[in-house]
């Protein structure tokens, strides 16, 4: 096992470089110029060089990378073109407030997906999986934006329940354990959570009623198990699945939350991103874009050795 | 003096409901004493895994409708629910499956599958059932034992599968076991193996079995009796010597020829010419008519009469019967 991990842990490196060059290259080939959003419009050629060359913007690309790289490796990502301030330090705050979210909504989402998934399944063809499988068709297809902006229309104009907006009293960006910060993570997680409610709650449909067609369920019954033998081995054999499932989910709901974040002024990795696309902060994006991509390859590790780790099925050697 | 039978199966009849009603099975009687070794032969499609599967109760019970009475050593199994029937199922009677492959769980171990049968009818711990299972380990002649009981179904050969698989039926010492076509997905020098020891088991355990088998030949080599079925009844039943030398139904005989004298062992019973009809209709008439040289009239107006020609020899066909009443 502790050889399987090494060997996956070797394997990620080829992919996180690679990743790195990509979202480097994305942002550079991207059209526009980074510079005209911070220099005066009417900025001399001279300045602009000076500028370009502060930036070291006028670099050919695989220098550029080069630094960008060997200083990220160390935990530096540059400084903010619009702030002034590091990158590193804005991102990483705003990725602690998008994992918060991001894991407010796994743990509504994962129970309720799991329950409703295994239910449909056990209870295959019959009303109930009707209605699971139309809730969860209809909990993916819905823009998740659409159904915030009628969350918060519900919640915060009409009845004024909840808050909308930021992630504590006064719009803030300072998390806090307490209440008053607490509720103004209920609308965001909760509208984040819909999709993977309909995707876990599908996937584990699909499990679980394959798993019940399965010759062994028979043989179990015909050796004497009783029904709740049979379901614990239906749920072990299902597990590693649903495992792999809810982890990749969590990790697009890091990454896949920005339209959520905007709607909810939620001070996350996403809403960091939309404004470091809107103003073309190039180190902010670049930065943004590489912490959020590694989340994924560390994510994907995590998930392929838990899998490895209680599947049999899958050759540790 | 005659001894209770092991299995008694009374003018059974099962059919099976949904888009198409099928007549599975339509009136078949057996019956099979302790410690007998039945073959059931057969078609695709005559009802042979059917049969098996209403002796452990696994068919749909929503979707099925059974008629008849099945009796194991006099107990109606029919009427058995609950913890009854869990303790019957494994416990008195237990199933080898075709496919080891897929009748295992592949995500638990042979030992603790093993284990947990021993757990739920013995009630004894997780260490003792350990030690029954790989005391059975070693009986069914699995090479390294103890490593077996860690591994992983998809770790071992189909060969040591089916070993394992019985062993796990055999762990509890059932009275009957059932074996649907358990060496068809195996090469076949691992067939005969696996045939082997299942017939030394079967001695050695006192059990009875019933084995389903495409192939005559292995019929005939390991079971008292046969039993051959067509279009969910049986058409002629007997002891493997009676059946073999003087088989009374065109059906056997068509099999026999086809089979048994020619070089083709080990392949699957379609030498005669026709198909098996459908059975979306309980039968009228003799179902093998179609396809019969010898049918006369009344065999397309009547079920045939099953005669008895002693020595527990019984054949369903108008030809048997007027041999020996006339
Ligand atoms: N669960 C079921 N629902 C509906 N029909 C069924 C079901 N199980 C079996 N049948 C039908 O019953 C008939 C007998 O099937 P059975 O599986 O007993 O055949 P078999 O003799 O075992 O054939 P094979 O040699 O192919 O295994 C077939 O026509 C089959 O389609
Ligand atoms: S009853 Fe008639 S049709 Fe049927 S097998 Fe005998 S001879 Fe042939
Ligand atoms: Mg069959």
């Amino acid at each position: 096992m502790f050889a399987y991990f090494v060997r996956r842990l070797l394997y990620v490196l080829p992919v996180a470089i690679g990743v790195s060059i990509i979202c480097f290259l994305l942002v550079h080939i991207a059209p526009g110029d980074p510079l005209t959003a911070i220099m005066p419009v009417d900025a001399t050629a001279e300045e602009q060089a000076a500028m370009r060359s502060a930036y070291g913007l006028d670099k050919p690309l695989p220098v550029q990378y080069a630094i960008w790289i060997g200083k990220a490796a160390t935990g530096d990502l540059g400084k903010s073109i619009a702030t002034g301030r590091p990158v590193a330090n804005e991102v990483f705050a705003a990725v602690k407030n998008s994992l918060l979210l991001a894991f407010a909504a796994s743990i509504i989402a994962f129970p309720i997906g799991l329950f409703l998934g295994f239910v449909a399944g056990y209870f295959r063809d019959t009303i109930f999986d009707r209605i699971v499988t139309g809730f969860a068709i209809t909990g993916v297809s819905v823009p998740n934006y659409w159904l915030g902006i009628v969350l918060v229309i519900i919640f915060s104009v009409n009845l004024s329940w909840l808050p909308s907006m930021g992630a504590g009293p006064g719009g803030s960006g300072e998390w806090a354990w307490d209440y008053a910060h607490i509720r103004h993570l209920i609308l965001p997680a909760v509208t984040l959570a819909v999709v993977p409610i309909g995707i876990v709650a599908r996937t584990v449909r699909a499990l679980v009623g394959d798993i019940f067609s399965m010759d062994f369920v028979q043989a179990l019954y015909a050796k004497g198990m009783r029904h709740s033998d049979v379901l614990k081995h239906v749920i072990r054999n299902a597990a590693p699945t649903a495992l792999s499932v809810m982890g990749l989910q969590l990790g697009y709901l890091l990454g896949g939350s920005i339209l959520i974040e905007t709607v909810f002024n939620w001070p996350g990795s996403g809403f960091l991103l939309s404004n470091a696309i809107f103003q073309r902060d190039l180190p902010l994006l670049q930065g943004t874009i590489l912490v959020l991509a590694l989340f994924f390859v560390f994510m994907n590790l995590i998930v392929d050795v838990a899998q490895a780790a209680i599947d049999p099925r899958i050759k540790r050697s | 003096m005659t001894q209770t039978p092991l299995v008694e199966f009374e003018n059974l009849k099962v059919r099976f409901k949904g888009e198409r009603t099928v007549h599975a099975i339509n009136g078949l009687n057996l019956s099979l004493q302790p410690g007998e070794m039945l073959g059931l032969l057969g078609e695709s499609g005559s009802g042979k895994s059917v049969t098996l599967k209403t002796l452990l109760r696994l068919l749909p019970p929503k979707r099925s409708e059974l008629e008849g009475s099945v009796r194991v050593n006099g107990t109606d199994i029919m009427t058995l629910s609950g913890n009854a029937l869990a303790s019957y199922r494994g416990g008195d009677v237990s199933m080898v499956f075709q496919e080891p492959a897929l009748a295992l769980d592949p995500v638990y171990t042979i030992g603790d599958q093993i284990a947990e049968t021993v757990m739920r009818h013995k009630g004894i711990g997780k260490t003792a059932a350990m030690d029954v299972a790989l005391d059975m380990l070693t009986r069914v002649r699995i090479p390294s034992p103890e490593r077996r009981l860690k591994n992983y179904p998809h770790e071992l050969s189909g060969g040591m599968r089916q070993r394992a698989m019985i062993a796990l039926a055999l762990s509890c010492r059932p009275k009957l076991l059932l074996a649907d076509e358990p060496t068809t997905a195996l090469d076949a020098t691992v067939q005969i193996q696996i045939l082997l020891l299942l017939r030394e088991l079967q001695k050695e355990f006192g059990m009875g079995v019933i084995f389903v088998t495409h192939d005559i030949g292995v019929a005939v080599e390991v079971s008292d009796k046969i039993a051959i079925m067509y279009a969910g009844n049986l058409v002629e039943t007997g002891t493997t010597r009676d059946v073999i030398r003087n088989p009374q139904h065109p059906y056997t005989k068509g099999l026999l020829a086809a089979n048994l004298h020619g070089v083709v062992k080990g392949e699957r019973l379609d030498a005669i010419p026709g198909s098996p009809p459908a059975l979306e209709e309980p039968p009228h008439c003799c179902s093998f008519a179609p396809r019969c040289a010898f049918a006369e009239d009344r065999c397309r107006s009547d079920l045939p009469p099953v005669t008895d020609l002693g020595g527990g020899h019984s054949v369903s066909c108008v030809l048997a019967a007027s041999t020996t009443t006339a």
